[in-house]
C-alpha cells in the first residue's frame, strides 16, 4: 500500500486492466461504440445457430465410407459420395489402372508451381525448364514410350481436363495478349483498328458463346474432311477469349509507362522491336503483375464453362457420379468438395499475386 | 500518321528520297506492314467463308433469317409476355431476351447493394464484421459461379420438400421444390393510382431537391432534402391507399392439384441463378468499394471534419463523391461480367437468351445465324451498359480548373 501510494504520480502507471490484455482487445476491437456492439452479439447469434448445426451434419452425423444406401439412411453428411468415386471425380474416363500416370504428372505440376513461386528462382533455366516440364507431363500422361500403353487424349477427363485448358489456355494467351495489346498501341492505324475491334468484340461477348462457336460454328468453316478435336477447339477458344482480356491488362501497363522511357529507348537508336523487348516491356509486364494474376484466376475458373458443350472437366465427372442412382441426392456434399479444388487453387494464386505486389512495389 | 504528314522532327522524313531500299524507311515499311496484316486477315476471312459456303450448301442448310418467322414448337418455362409453342421463334428469342433482362435487371439491383455493405462492412472497426466479410469474399471469390449456380440449384432442387409438404416459414409464403411462392395483394383499382402517387413523390423530391440546392447556393442554409424525400414517397401512396378505402385482401398462393395457384412465383431456376450471380458478383464489388474508399486520404475526413460537418455529411459530401470516382469504372465491368455471366442460365435450365438461341440451334441447325444473335445481343448490352456509364462517369469526373 505504502509503496504504490508513493509510485503515484510518477510515469510508470499501468493502463487499467480492461484496456490491455485480451479483455482489452474484446473492448477496442468488439464492443467500441454502441453500434458495434450490437453487430457483435448480433453475429456471435447467428453463428450459435448456423455453426453448430452445420458441425453437426457435416462431421459429427456424417458418413464418410460407406456404401449409397447406407448413406440414405444416415443423419449427416454423405462424404461417402466422395471418397467412393474420388478417383472417377479426379481422373474421369482414364483408365483405371493407369490413373498413376496423371496422379504422377499433378505432382510434377504442383512441385513446379511451388518451385516457381520463389522469385529468386525466376531465371531463364526455369523458362526452359517449364515448356520441358510441360512436354514430360504430356509423355506420362499420352503414353507411346517406355513401354507405357497410349492413353489417347479424349479418354483425358476430369481434373486432368480442367489443369489442361487451365495451363495451355493461359500460356498460349499471354503471348498473344501481348501482341494484341502492343497492335492497340501501334501507330499503324490498320494494325491499331485490327487489334481494338478483336479486343472490344471478344469482351463484349460471353465467354460461353465463343465455346458454343468452336463447338457448332467451328467446323464449319474447315473444309471437307478435316476435323478436330473438340477439347482442342474448346481450348482455341478459351485462349482467344483469355488473350482479349490479358491485352486489356497489359495496354494498362504499356501506358502506365513514361514517355520518357519511350523517347530514351529511341534516343539511343533502338528499334522498335529492341525498345519494347529490352526498354517498354520489363517494366511495363512487372506493373501488370498482380491484375494478370487475377485474369488467370478468372481464367481457371472460367474453364469448368466447358461442361456447357459437354466436356468432362472436374465440374462434369462430379455430375455423372451424381447422376448415378446410388448417389443422387448427394449434390451439396460432392459440390462442397469440388468447390475445396477450386477455392484451393485460386486462393493460392491470389495469395501469390498479394505477396508479389509487395515484393515488387518500389 | 508519319505515313502521311511530313514531320520536321522526324529525321526519317530528312533522307526521305535519298535513294534508301524501302525497308529502312518507317513510312514506306509501316504501309507495307499493315497491308499485309490487312490482306491476311482479308484470305482468312475468305477461307472461312467459301469453305463455310461449301458445308451448307453440302449438308443443304438453308442461311439467312428466314427460320425466325417459323414456328417455334418448344414450350418456355418462364415467360414476361404471352408465349405458348406455336408462336415464332422471334418471339420466342424475344422471351429469352426479357428474360435476361430479368435477371441481369434484379441481379445488378441487388449486387450493388450486397457489396457495398459488404464492402463498408470489410472496413468496418468491428473485428468480428471485417472478418465475417473477408471470408465471404474471399470464399466466393475463388469458386467458379458456375460451380455456385448447380449448387444453389441442387439444394433447391433436392433439399426442398416436395409441393404437398412445402415449408411455410411465414403466413402465405410458400417454399418447395418447385418455386417459391408469395402473395400478393388482389388486384384493386387503388393500386394504379398509388403507383401514380409514388412518381408524383419521386418527381416531388427531384424539384424539392433543386431548390434545396439553390436555395443552399444563395443563402448556405441547408434543407433536410433527404427525410423530406423518403416522407413524400411514403405517404403519397399511402395517403391514396387510405382514401381509396385501404383494400386489404391478399391473393394467397394455395395448393391446388399437385402444385400451386395464386400469388407470385419465383421459379427454382431463376432463384438459383439471381442467388449464384449475387453472391458471386457482390463479392467483387466489396472488393471494389473498399478500394475506393481506401483510396480516399484520411486528411479528406479529418479536413472534413475539421470544418465541423457531422459524421454523416462527411461520408455523403465528402467521401463518397470522391469514392464514386474510382469506384464507378471497375464497377460497370462487374455489372457487364454479371450480365454476361446470366448466360450461364443456360446450364440449369433457366429459359435466358442463349438458352432459347441454343434450342433453337439445336433445332434448326442455324448455328451460324444463333450463335451470331447470342454475340450481337451481349455485344449491344455491352455497348449500352458502358455507354451510359461513361456518361454518368464523365457527370461525376473531376472538373478540373
Amino acid at each position: 500500500m505504502e509503496k504504490s501510494a508513493e509510485t503515484v504520480g510518477s510515469v510508470d502507471l499501468k493502463p487499467p486492466a480492461s484496456d490491455v490484455g485480451a479483455l482489452g482487445w474484446i473492448k477496442t476491437n468488439l464492443f467500441n461504440t454502441p453500434f458495434n456492439s450490437f453487430l457483435t452479439l448480433l453475429i456471435l447469434l447467428c453463428l450459435y445457430k448456423t455453426v453448430p448445426p452445420f458441425i453437426k451434419w457435416a462431421f459429427l452425423g456424417g458418413v464418410w465410407f460407406t456404401n449409397g444406401a447406407q448413406c440414405k439412411v444416415a443423419e449427416g453428411a454423405c462424404w461417402s459420395v466422395v471418397t467412393q468415386n474420388l478417383r472417377f471425380i479426379l481422373f474421369g474416363f482414364y483408365p483405371y489402372e493407369q490413373q498413376w500416370r496423371p496422379a504422377v504428372a499433378i505432382v510434377l505440376l504442383i512441385g513446379f508451381l511451388l518451385y516457381s513461386r520463389e522469385r529468386r528462382h525466376w531465371n531463364r533455366k526455369l523458362l526452359v525448364a517449364w515448356p520441358l516440364g510441360l512436354a514430360v507431363m504430356g509423355f506420362i500422361m499420352r503414353g507411346g514410350i517406355f513401354g507405357l500403353p497410349v492413353v489417347e487424349t479424349t479418354k483425358w477427363s476430369g481434373i486432368i481436363l480442367t489443369l489442361l485448358l487451365a495451363i495451355f489456355g493461359l500460356t498460349a494467351a499471354y503471348p498473344l495478349g501481348v501482341l494484341l495489346a502492343l497492335g492497340r498501341r501501334s501507330q499503324l492505324p490498320a494494325i491499331k483498328m485490327l487489334s481494338v475491334i478483336y479486343i472490344e468484340l471478344i469482351r463484349g461477348v460471353p465467354l460461353i458463346s465463343l465455346l458454343f462457336m468452336a463447338s457448332v460454328m467451328f467446323p464449319l468453316f474447315l473444309p471437307e474432311g478435316i476435323t478436330v478435336d473438340k477439347i482442342l477447339r474448346a481450348q482455341v477458344a478459351i485462349i482467344l477469349f483469355t488473350a482479349a482480356y490479358i491485352a486489356e491488362v497489359v495496354r494498362g501497363g504499356l501506358q502506365a509507362i513514361p514517355k520518357g522511357q519511350y523517347e530514351a529507348a529511341e534516343s539511343l537508336g533502338l528499334d522498335y522491336y529492341q525498345k519494347m523487348r529490352l526498354i517498354i516491356l520489363p517494366q511495363a509486364l512487372k506493373i501488370v503483375i498482380p491484375p494478370t494474376v487475377s485474369i488467370l484466376i478468372s481464367a481457371f475458373k472460367d474453364t469448368s464453362l466447358v461442361v456447357i458443350i459437354g466436356l468432362f472437366d472436374l465440374l462434369k465427372t462430379t455430375q455423372v457420379t451424381l447422376s448415378n442412382p446410388e448417389w443422387m441426392g448427394f449434390s451439396a456434399e460432392a459440390y462442397l468438395f469440388i468447390s475445396l479444388v477450386y477455392f484451393a487453387g485460386c486462393f493460392s494464386m491470389s495469395n501469390f499475386s498479394r505477396r508479389l505486389e509487395d515484393e515488387l512495389r518500389t | 500518321m508519319s505515313a502521311v504528314t511530313p514531320d520536321p522532327k522526324d529525321p526519317s522524313q530528312l533522307t526521305h528520297s535519298a535513294g534508301i531500299p524501302f525497308w529502312h524507311d518507317p513510312a514506306k515499311r509501316s504501309v507495307v506492314y499493315q497491308a499485309v496484316a490487312l490482306v491476311l486477315v482479308f484470305l482468312a476471312g475468305y477461307y472461312i467463308f467459301s469453305n463455310t459456303q461449301a458445308n451448307l450448301r453440302r449438308q443443304s442448310i438453308a442461311t439467312g433469317f428466314g427460320f425466325l418467322q417459323r414456328e417455334a414448337g418448344f414450350a418456355i418455362g418462364e415467360s414476361m409476355i404471352s408465349y405458348s409453342a406455336a408462336n415464332t421463334y422471334a418471339r420466342a428469342l424475344f422471351v429469352g431476351v426479357l428474360n435476361t433482362l430479368r435477371v441481369a435487371f434484379a441481379g445488378i439491383v441487388l449486387t450493388v447493394f450486397l457489396g457495398i455493405i459488404v464492402g463498408i462492412a470489410r472496413l468496418s472497426t468491428n473485428w468480428l464484421v471485417s472478418r465475417l466479410a473477408a471470408a465471404y469474399i474471399e470464399v466466393l471469390q475463388n469458386i467458379p459461379v458456375l460451380l455456385q449456380l448447380f449448387f444453389w440449384y441442387a439444394i433447391f432442387h433436392d433439399s426442398l420438400p416436395l409441393p404437398r409438404q412445402s415449408f411455410n416459414p411465414l403466413p402465405g409464403v410458400f417454399v418447395n421444390n418447385r418455386g417459391f411462392y408469395f402473395p400478393v395483394p388482389a388486384s384493386d383499382p387503388v393500386y394504379p393510382w398509388m403507383g401514380a402517387a409514388l412518381l408524383a413523390a419521386l418527381a416531388a423530391s427531384w424539384l424539392m431537391r433543386r431548390w434545396a440546392k439553390k436555395r443552399q447556393d444563395k443563402t448556405g442554409k441547408r434543407f433536410p432534402a433527404l427525410p423530406v424525400a423518403f416522407a413524400m414517397i411514403v405517404a403519397f401512396p399511402l395517403v391514396v391507399w387510405t382514401t381509396g378505402g385501404a383494400p386489404t385482401h391478399m391473393n394467397m398462393p394455395h395448393l391446388r392439384g399437385f402444385n400451386f395457384a395464386g400469388g407470385i412465383s419465383v421459379s427454382p431456376e431463376f432463384a438459383a441463378l439471381l442467388l449464384g450471380l449475387v453472391l458471386y458478383t457482390s463479392a467483387f464489388v466489396a472488393e471494389i468499394v473498399r478500394a475506393g474508399i481506401q483510396a480516399i486520404s484520411r486528411g479528406q475526413t479529418e479536413a472534413a471534419m475539421s470544418l465541423g460537418l457531422r459524421p454523416g455529411l462527411v461520408l455523403t459530401l465528402i467521401i463518397l463523391p470522391q469514392a464514386l470516382r474510382v469506384i464507378i469504372p471497375p464497377l460497370t465491368s462487374q455489372m457487364l461480367n454479371l450480365t454476361k455471366n446470366s448466360s450461364l442460365a443456360v446450364a440449369i435450365g433457366y429459359p435466358d437468351f442463349v438458352s432459347v438461341a441454343n434450342t433453337t440451334i439445336n433445332q434448326t441447325g442455324q448455328a451460324i445465324e444463333g450463335v451470331l444473335m447470342i454475340m450481337i445481343v451481349y455485344l449491344f448490352f455491352s455497348l449500352a451498359t458502358s455507354a451510359y456509364m461513361n456518361w454518368y462517369n464523365k457527370k461525376k469526373a473531376l472538373v478540373e480548373r
